[in-house]
């Protein structure tokens, strides 16, 4: 039974048609690397999961809830739905805790205790105990990104979906921050990633997606699809970034 | 040029100076405090997902920012009788000083608001914020310390413009100073004193709200 199921995506931005038809199939517990150009829709594809775009035609359900434009469901959908981005989004004005405790409190109705025990705990686990009420201006970006994942693991989503999170990220911080996903798929979380992390794609991820003209050009188990991609468009493209 | 200065001749006036700076104090805390209060509201409604709200408040904010204070000062005081509406003059005066403030402050705290990065809002919505919860939670805090030495100027300027209400009697600072020359003819001294109150107030005034920024923004360089 799959965790996230896209069936016959088509999304347009006005006449651009960006998403020609995608299907993918998501296990819970599975790490999924979404690979491709720039513009090949691979933020979008991650965005129409999550509901921050809407798309036209087919259908995507997570955790048997269909994806609909409807403001009310997409907010009960965010429940399962996680997403860091790639530039963070820390709200500037809390403390890292702060940033942490605040959907708990506000969606989940958390005490202020619970939360913030909660938020302490969350911190320790991306290796940030000591950054509490430290605001996000203060922080390295691999830090930021570390409190970002924290954020939304609060919610206790079943996906988490990455937005090349780790390009916003000085060289020597990227390891920080893969190393917090790693533990998380150690975890048995379930995790899309769009990435330019070719290695760690292939060596912690379990699936990879190559997108191409907005469709899924050629997709399987990461270490088939490095040892020997099929498509001369996914052979360029290794060629090129490896 | 040998005048010779006389400030004790306006010694019998300091109890009217005296309630008059206590007025415009007065006029200027709830003027502040409720202009504001619209303002955010206004920008709330400039941002709202309905058109109908947007350019109602869009109305508000060009008419009043197009017309002269007085002559919406006089249009609440003398016109608004005329529909039936009769108010007293500190009524009138706080209203007009109110509803300007509002319209500006609309304007101001909306550019702060239009600086929001739009993954604010996201991140607020992937979160299962409500569009409310991520206004007031998310949006507004930065916004407002962004604009807030804009917004600090204008309830400055509103403070200064409420000597335009003494023309509809309210015995506020200016009222106290034209009533003091208006019996010793004592232009030079009652217009300097009124000048120097004025601007002790105002620097009163930026004082506080630099105090309260200290209070209000807990991360003082976002
Ligand atoms: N908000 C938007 N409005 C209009 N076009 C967009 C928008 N976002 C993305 N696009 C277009 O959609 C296509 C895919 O973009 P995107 O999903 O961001 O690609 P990728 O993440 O693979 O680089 C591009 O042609 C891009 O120009
Ligand atoms: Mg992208």
């Amino acid at each position: 039974m799959s965790l996230v199921s896209i069936d016959q995506i088509h999304k347009y931005y006005g006449e651009n048609h960006v998403l020609k038809g995608v299907d993918l199939k998501v296990a819970p517990g599975e790490v999924v690397s979404i690979i491709g150009r720039s513009g090949s829709g691979k933020s979008t594809l991650l965005r129409c999961i999550n509901g921050l775009e809407a798309y036209q035609q087919g259908a995507i359900v997570v955790d048997s809830q269909a994806v609909e434009d409807d403001e009310y469901k997409l907010r009960l959908l965010s429940r399962s739905v996680g997403m860091v981005f790639q530039n963070f989004n820390l709200f500037p004005h809390m403390t890292a805790g702060e940033n942490v405790m605040l959907a708990p409190k506000l969606v989940l109705g958390q005490d202020s205790k619970t939360s913030r025990a909660h938020a302490q705990e969350l911190l320790e686990k991306v290796g940030l105990g000591d950054k509490f009420d430290a605001y996000p201006n203060n922080l390295s970006g691999g830090q930021q990104q570390r409190v970002a994942i924290a954020r939304s693991l609060a919610m206790s989503p079943k996906v988490l979906l990455c937005d090349e999170i780790t390009s916003a990220l000085d060289p020597e911080l990227v390891g920080e921050v893969l190393k917090v996903l790693e533990q998380l798929k150690a975890e048995g979380m379930t995790l899309i990633l769009v990435t330019h992390e070719m290695n760690f794609a292939r060596d912690v991820g379990d699936t990879v997606v190559f997108m191409h003209q907005g469709k899924v050009w050629e997709t399987g188990p990461s270490d088939e699809v490095f040892a020997s991609p099929q498509t001369s468009e996914l052979q360029s493209f290794i060629s090129a970034v490896l | 040029m040998s005048y010779q200065l006389n400030f004790s001749g306006l010694l019998p006036y300091l109890p009217q100076f005296a309630a008059g700076i206590w007025a415009t104090i007065e006029l200027t805390l709830i003027s502040t405090f409720l202009g504001l209060l619209l303002g955010t509201i206004g920008a709330a409604g400039r941002n709202s997902r309905y058109r109908v709200a947007r350019t109602l408040w869009g109305c508000y904010v060009e008419i009043i920012r197009n017309t002269p204070f007085i002559v919406q000062l006089f249009f609440i005081f003398f016109g608004l009788p005329a529909l039936g509406l009769k108010l007293s003059a500190w009524q009138a005066g706080m209203i007009a000083m109110v509803v300007n403030l509002g319209a500006y402050s609309t304007e101001i705290i909306r550019a702060g608001i239009d600086a929001t990065p739009k993954g604010q809002w996201e991140a607020g919505k992937t979160l299962g914020l409500s569009r409310r919860q991520i206004f007031i939670r998310i949006v507004l805090p930065p916004a407002f310390q962004r604009v807030y030495p804009a917004l600090v100027s204008q309830c400055i300027i509103v403070m200064l413009g409420s000597a335009v209400v003494s023309q509809i009697s309210l015995e506020e600072l200016t009222f106290a100073a034209n009533f003091a020359q208006s019996r010793t003819f004592l232009s030079f001294e009652s217009y300097l004193l009124t000048a120097v109150l004025y601007l002790v107030l105002a620097l009163l005034m930026r004082q506080s709200f630099a105090f309260a920024a200290k209070r209000l923004f807990k991360n003082p360089s976002l």
